[in-house]
Parts: structure tokens; sequence; C-alpha cells
């Protein structure tokens, strides 16, 4: 049973049943980062997936565009609280890139350029349900944005969607990135608010 | 990794005017296991329908103290931020989680190899203060800069902190310099306007002296900053930076 605070909340509300518990629709698009923001020239960014024994698969802008660039729409959900409802993104899904990748390993570590981890299950990376995305709203997406090219992970909260990804690195367990080993939640659920650990 | 953060009922002990558009709020929180200077935590107000809204907000104050200080400033158009800065009242009761944030801190006795520059913008200021307010506390020998970017005399936050800062001549006090837009106070030196590059590299300790940055705002401030720290010769992939805006 939750404490009521006197006062609050008499001005009445609708909330929209795709918002998880915690959660606030925002109209922009708020930019949180640990640090400075990394400018990568598309000229030389590069995506790689690391597997057992080192073994790398790689592709340069053109290649790895040239997988399959699909539209999708999702709904993105901030630990700090905001949702952004019914976004539209453009992006190769992982399924495309995970055709050309042969591992036993369960678990993924996403790199950034900038030194940037963190962790998510592979079986939630597949089936549709995350996309190395290149343009969102309709335009290339901003260095602010994690541009030129971030993985987006809609269905877990929104520091998993790693902005300026580099590279995926196969691991055989799950271990914490960056912001999970500060205290972040392992696998960030919003509609269970794994917020923190 | 921090210990785990819970719900914890806080019970509003005080408050008062910070500026025309803030308000400090001291907490009461029974189980608070303690903060270190710069975390956040969230508040949770929960209305008599069930609704509930969370936002996070930076802590004012550090130490192992059960009562704790927020000033918080009032978004127009928010959700939260006006409830508490016009409607909460000594003795109402909220839920607060955390200390949230390990990255964003700054401890006293570390080491003070490294001097520490703050730069703030606007109620950005807040995690900064409870660094200045640690550094007093604990004596420490660091050197200490704060650069404060704030629209006019009135809206700064922390007056009398700050001030016992620039009124101590002591080698500890920290130096804190005010960058004002839109207004200065009368025989300011600086005429009123938007911090610039220049302004920047003569505010902010040099790169030669490797200070560990601070930089805490609403994101197009720090975004700015963080170039500008750039192009001035500093080593911005270890400045630790908190955006806020939006939500």
């Amino acid at each position: 049973m939750a404490l009521i605070t006197r006062g609050f909340g008499a001005r009445g509300h609708q909330r929209d049943t795709r918002l998880p518990p915690g959660q606030t629709q925002v109209e922009d698009w708020p930019v949180l980062t640990a640090g400075a923001t990394p400018q990568i020239d598309p000229e030389v960014w590069e995506f790689t997936v690391t597997t057992e024994d080192g073994n790398v698969v790689r592709w340069d802008w053109d290649s790895f565009r040239a997988l399959g660039l699909e539209d999708f729409t999702v709904d993105i959900h901030c630990v700090t609280h905001w949702s952004r409802l019914g976004m539209s993104w453009r992006g190769v899904p992982l399924d495309r890139v995970f055709e050309h990748v042969e591992t036993s390993y369960d678990y993924v570590m996403a790199h950034s350029y900038g030194g940037y981890t963190t962790n998510v299950p592979l079986d939630e990376l597949l089936d549709g349900q995350a996309w190395i995305a290149f343009e969102a709203d309709g335009e290339p997406l901003e260095a602010e944005h994690g541009g030129p090219a971030r993985l987006v992970v809609p269905h877990l909260y929104f520091w998993k969607s790693a902005k300026w990804v580099s590279g995926l690195e196969m691991i055989p367990q799950d271990e914490p990135g960056f912001w999970e080993e500060r205290g972040y939640n392992l696998h960030g659920d919003p509609w269970t608010e794994e917020r923190y650990s | 990794m921090i210990p785990h953060a819970s719900w914890h009922v806080a019970t509003v002990s005080d408050t008062r005017q910070e500026t025309p558009n803030a308000r400090r709020i001291v907490l009461e929180i029974p189980d608070w296991p303690g903060n270190e200077a710069g975390q956040h935590l969230d508040i949770r107000l929960t209305a008599e329908d069930g609704y509930q809204a969370s936002r996070s907000y930076s802590i004012a104050s550090s130490g192992d103290a059960r009562s704790i200080e927020l000033a918080v400033d009032r978004v127009p158009s928010g959700e939260v931020s006006p409830f508490l800065v016009d409607d909460l009242m000594t003795g109402d009761a909220l839920e607060v989680r955390g200390p949230l944030g390990g990255w964003f801190v700054w401890r006293p006795g570390q080491s003070s190899e490294r001097p520490v520059q703050l730069i703030a913008g606007g109620s950005g200021v807040v995690p900064l203060a409870a660094m200045v307010r640690a550094h007093r506390a604990s004596a420490d020998a660091t050197p200490f800069r704060l650069l404060y970017a704030v629209r006019s005399p009135d809206d700064v936050f922390f007056r009398e902190e700050l001030a016992r800062e620039s009124d101590d001549d002591g080698p500890g006090a920290v130096r804190v310099d005010f960058v004002f837009s839109r207004r200065t106070p009368e025989g300011f030196p600086r005429p009123a306007g938007r911090l610039t590059r220049d302004l920047l590299g003569e505010l902010v300790l040099l790169p030669e002296r490797n200070p560990r940055v601070y930089v805490c705002g609403a994101t197009p401030f720090v975004e700015q900053v963080l170039s500008w720290l750039r192009e001035l010769g500093h080593e911005v992939d270890d400045v630790r930076a908190e955006r806020f805006g939006g939500s």
C-alpha cells in the first residue's frame, strides 16, 4: 500500500495504458549521457560482433546498412521516469546481423565508441526485439542521441539502448555493463520497474 | 555497487523559499542509509485515487544524517515540481528511493592530487553545492572552484553557503565565480551575458592542472560546456556530466 501524499493529484489524470508504472509521457526527447558526446564519422564507423576465441565479424557503414533497413515504431522508456510513445525509427534488426554470426554464448555485452558498455541476454535481442538504428523521427540520428548509430532495445529501460554503438561481444555469462555496475538493474524491465540493483 | 535502493517514507520537516522559483525542502527519513555528495533520489507522490508520479532530484546535502535537503526548481508545465515548490507543507509525507548514482559523486579525503572544478548551469548547482558543503564540512584540502552560470542574482541557490566560501580568505575556501546571463548585482565586474568559451577558459582551472571536472545543468548547457572544454584543451573523456531536461 503506497503512502498517499496530502493534496497531490487533485487535478485529475488519465493514464495511458502504454506507460509502465512510474513513467511520465514526454513529447520532446531528453538526453542523458555519462560523459562527453563522441563525434563519429560514418566514413570510419564500423560494427563488429566478437564471438568465442576472439573471432570477429565486421561491417562498414554501407555493408551493415545493406543487411536490411526497416522502419519500426516503438515506445521507449527511460529509467529517469520519462517515456516517449509511438516513436518512429529506421534501422537494421539484429536478426539480420545474427544470420552471419556463429556462437554458443547466450549473453551479449554491447560496446560503444567512448567506452560505454551494457549487457543484454541474446534472446532479448532477437525475434524483432532489437535494432541498430540510424534514423529517428525521420531524421538521421543526431550525435547527442547516439548517432550515427545506436542500439535500440525498446522493451528494456533505455540505458540498454547503447548510443554510439560500435559492436557486440558474445559472453558466456551475464555480466554488468557501465550503469549496471553502478547500481542499476542487470536486466531493466520497465513493466516490473527493474530500475536499480 | 551501491546498496540496494529501496523506498523510504520521508516527512517534510522544514521548507523555505530558495529563490522566487525554487524551494528548499528538508526531509526526515528515519531509515535513510546516508548519501554521498552528488547523488540523487527518486521522489514518489501518490494521490488519493492511487495515481502516482515519480521524479529524480539531486540531493543538496551529504553524510550520515537522517535528514536531507533538496532544492527544487519549478518547471512551469511540470506535474511534480510545482506541487513540491508551491503546495508541500511541513508535516507532509512522501516516498523517496535512494540514494542513487555512484558516478557523479565527490568523496572527501580521497585524493587531493587533482584539483576539482565544478561547473553549474542554473538549478544544476544542487549536486555541486552538496560537494562544496562536503568539502567544507570535512576541511578537505583539495583545491575547489565553482563556476555558476545563472540568470540573475535573484536566481542564485545556496546564497549563504556560497557567500561563506567567498568571504573566507583561507586556502581551503572554494573559489566561486558567477556568470549572470540576464542581470548582474550592482558593481559586478562583468556585464550580464551568457557564458562564452573565452569566459569559460578564464574562469576554470587550466588543463595543465588536470582538474577533475563535474558539469551539471540542462542538456544544451552541458553539451556546450563539454565542447568548449574540449576546444580549450581539457581531457573531456573523464569529465563527469549530469544533464537534465524534458521531464
